[in-house]
């Protein structure tokens, strides 16, 4: 199995038969999780930084958990944690880290670009666990393992992506990756939380709830930072929630059977109700775990890419 | 004539088909003529100019020269050492020091410095704040300020919101023979986001800064302009917009100049792809049409001159995530050679360039300039248009080596500049036989 990338920046650098890789390696991931020892010693003796210069739970504990289920030693380190709050710059941080030799570093940072950066820095795999407003490649391939999981296929699958789609890295990786692999994708939220220039995007794109979600088969739900409202994008949660939240009433035009993901955390009643959130639709939980799977492919193909010898 | 004491032969003069002499004398201009081989100019010093274009001193209404306060970034010498090899015999530079130019102390020590640093080089014009700290609130003592030698009045980057503080701010200014230069930017809209917001930005999930944001400040301050009946002039302008409104103003006869940048009329938001920290300026780089904008505004004298906006950065301010670099790009010593590549794809002639880089900003800020009328300052460059050169950190005197030209070759090269007939930089071969004083001041590294 060859895999030609030294680093994970977004998923447009994957061609479909990349994605296939990861889909692949993943599936064969998955049955370890659900195992009553959950270890294999794939990655023994590896070192994994799992860098997060922004808060973070589901993604640091996915990643971690995703390490040390193929044996790797995990060394978290926070923006609090680090010498960034000493001043320290990026680069100098990295270069800190890459001294100490790990076979790869995650990270999480706030400013777009971050994780290029990095990797044009270090000479160890770079897993870009989300920068800024770019990009979240794991999160996006989850997401689509977690489709694939349910359907095979995304040939001819309606998926709306609802919500914050202007400063979200999970939409811009996910239009991506998600059209790359045949589903029509359509995005829906307020103008003032749209891209500008969406037009470019090559989507469907809507304000009317109800326009977006008819006849999806799948909707994902954004998270939306409840500083927007204090930007001036929203008059108020209250009314956001009047005219985005998704529950079953709003699903009413949707696929019988449409899916409903959330990359988490959830404000639950603004972005999507709570009985929804919990339904037998919701793929929420899913989601959670298929990442800790995904991440255990990613990890694999990074980190033993030079054992194998593959070429970039 | 009297008899020259310094003779520059067989030069090439922007729409002038034969060559000519250029005469000076006692650091003044004698007058041009033309080129007749085997002349002798007895007891003058003699320099064979051949293949080179004989330009006047250039005058940079822009420049960020970070002394007092940044000399990491620049000082004075290194500032100015760029300006000469650029071909700069005037800067203004920018009130945004540390502390800012807002008292006359200041002023005496930047003036002080330059003429400690480089006597009888490039000339130093200081601009004043317009505002306290360029803090916006409440004016700063501009009276002083024009005594102790600055020539306009700006707030630099930071924008004044107040439009009544503006409007004080233009008419104190013009009781003092002075104009105020804007930076044109609503304050409110995307503040320092450093690329154009568009296609680009939204894919490569940055902020951006829309045209209209500065397009909303231009329109101000032209309404101002009009109703004032006072002059203002409008900074690093960018966008077709902009330009459009500035046109129609001035076909109203609204008293309104404006400058833009060579970068802008090379290089689009396309730029910042891989979020390039060295193409990250404010304003940011804008789209194709705005550049064909510019271009058309700089030949038609919507826009009135060029100026370089040098904004010098240590390297390491600008290796950093996109989001955390300082806006700016160093551009005194490329500034010439950007512009006259458009003279090889015909959007300007060499005399535009010449107008717009020297005779415009020299007479619209009342610095001393040389148009090669007897009696005139001897402050001239001598340019090669045909030499290429590689942009690297090394082949730069400005301590900054933030350009998006790095790395790139450019074709046109200033080979020497001299003020009051005096060489104060020569390049290579082109070097004059310099007299022992002017050897320590000359910068002839070769690259």
């Amino acid at each position: 199995m060859s895999w030609p990338h030294k680093d994970l920046l977004d998923v447009s650098q994957l061609s479909r038969d990349d994605v296939a890789v990861v889909m692949k390696t993943a599936a064969s991931f998955r049955e370890i999780n659900a195992r009553p020892v959950k270890k294999v010693p794939t990655l023994k003796g590896r070192s994994v930084v799992l860098f997060f210069a922004e808060p973070s739970t589901r993604t640091k504990t996915s990643f971690d958990m995703a390490g040390k289920r193929l044996s790797a030693d995990t060394f978290a380190l926070t923006k609090s944690g680090s010498s960034l709050v000493k001043g320290e710059s990026l680069k100098d941080t990295v270069l800190t880290l890459l001294a100490m030799n790990p076979d790869a570093i995650v990270i999480r940072h706030g400013e777009s670009g971050a994780a290029a950066f990095v990797a044009e820095r270090v000479s160890c795999a770079v897993i870009n666990a989300g920068d800024g407003r770019h990009a979240h490649p794991t999160q996006a391939l989850l997401d689509a393992f977690t489709l694939l999981e349910k359907w095979g296929t995304l040939a001819d699958k309606t998926v709306c992506i609802l919500g914050d789609i202007a400063h979200s890295r999970v939409a811009r990786s996910n239009v991506i990756l998600l059209s790359m692999l045949g589903a029509n994708v359509r995005l829906c939220g307020p103008r003032t939380l749209l891209p500008p220039s969406v037009d470019g995007w090559g989507v469907e794109v809507h304000s009317d709830l109800k326009k977006a979600v008819a006849g999806a088969h799948a909707v994902m739900c954004l998270r939306l930072q409840l500083e927007r409202q204090q930007a001036g994008l929203l008059p108020d949660l209250r009314e956001y929630a009047g005219r985005f939240c998704l529950s079953s009433a709003t699903l009413t035009g949707a696929d019988p059977d449409v899916k409903v993901l959330h990359p988490g955390p959830i404000n639950r009643g603004i972005e999507i109700s709570s009985e929804l959130a919990d339904a037998g639709q919701s793929l929420i939980l899913d989601q959670v775990a298929s990442g800790v799977a995904v991440r255990m492919a990613l990890l694999h193909l990074f980190i033993t890419r030079k054992d194998r010898g593959d070429k970039e | 004539m009297a008899l020259p004491d310094l003779a520059v032969t067989n030069l090439i003069l922007p729409e002038t088909p034969h060559a000519v002499d250029l005469l000076c004398r006692k650091g003044h201009v004698l007058g041009v003529s033309p080129h007749a081989p085997g002349t002798a100019y007895e007891n003058a010093r003699v320099i064979d100019g051949r293949g080179l274009t004989l330009l006047p001193g250039l005058t940079d209404a822009h420049a960020h020269l970070r002394e007092p306060g940044q000399e990491w970034k620049e000082d004075i010498a290194s500032g100015l050492a760029a300006a000469a090899a650029g071909g700069f015999s005037n800067v203004m530079c920018m009130a945004n020091t540390s502390p800012v130019n807002d008292t006359a102390s200041i002023t005496e020590h930047m003036t002080k410095r330059a003429a400690e640093t480089w006597p009888g080089g490039p000339r130093l014009f200081p601009i004043g704040a317009l505002t306290r700290g360029l803090l916006g609130k409440e004016l700063a003592p501009m009276a002083e300020l024009a005594q102790a030698g600055c020539v306009a009045f700006s707030n630099d980057g930071r924008p004044v919101a107040d439009a009544e503080l503006f409007r004080h701010a233009m008419e104190y200014a013009w009781d003092l023979g002075l104009r105020v230069i804007d930076h044109c930017e609503e304050p409110t809209m995307s503040p320092g986001a450093g690329m154009n917001e568009g296609r680009v930005s939204s894919r490569l999930g940055l902020p951006g800064q829309p045209d209209v944001a500065e397009a909303i400040q231009v329109a101000r301050d032209v309404l101002l302009a009009d109703y004032l009946r006072i002059p203002v002039h409008l900074a690093h302008v960018s966008c077709r917009r902009s330009v459009e409104i500035i046109e129609r103003a001035k076909a109203r006869g609204v008293p309104v100049t404006a400058e833009t940048c060579p970068h802008y009329l090379h290089f689009t938001e396309a730029e910042v792809e891989g979020y390039n920290t060295l193409a990250k300026v404010s304003p940011p780089l804008r789209t194709r049409d705005d550049v064909l904008a510019l271009i058309q505004a700089l030949r038609e004298g919507v826009i009135d001159i060029l100026a370089t906006d040098h904004a010098p950065h240590a390297a390491h301010e600008k290796e950093t995530p996109f989001g955390e670099a300082p806006c700016g790009i160093s551009g005194l010593e490329t500034a010439l050679s950007l512009s006259f590549v458009l003279t090889d794809k015909g959007m300007l002639d060499a005399a535009d360039i010449v107008r717009l880089f020297s005779s415009n900003p020299a007479r619209l800020f009342k610095l001393p300039h040389n148009t090669f009328t007897p009696g005139d300052p001897a402050d001239f460059v001598l340019f090669d248009p045909r030499q290429a050169w590689k942009v690297t950190p090394e082949s730069l005197f400005s301590k900054g080596k933030n350009t998006p030209c790095l790395g790139r070759t450019l074709t046109g090269r200033v080979m020497a500049l001299y003020i009051g007939g005096q060489p104060v930089f020569t390049r290579g071969e082109c070097a004059p036989a310099a007299t022992a004083a002017a050897s320590r001041r000359t910068h002839g590294r070769s690259s």
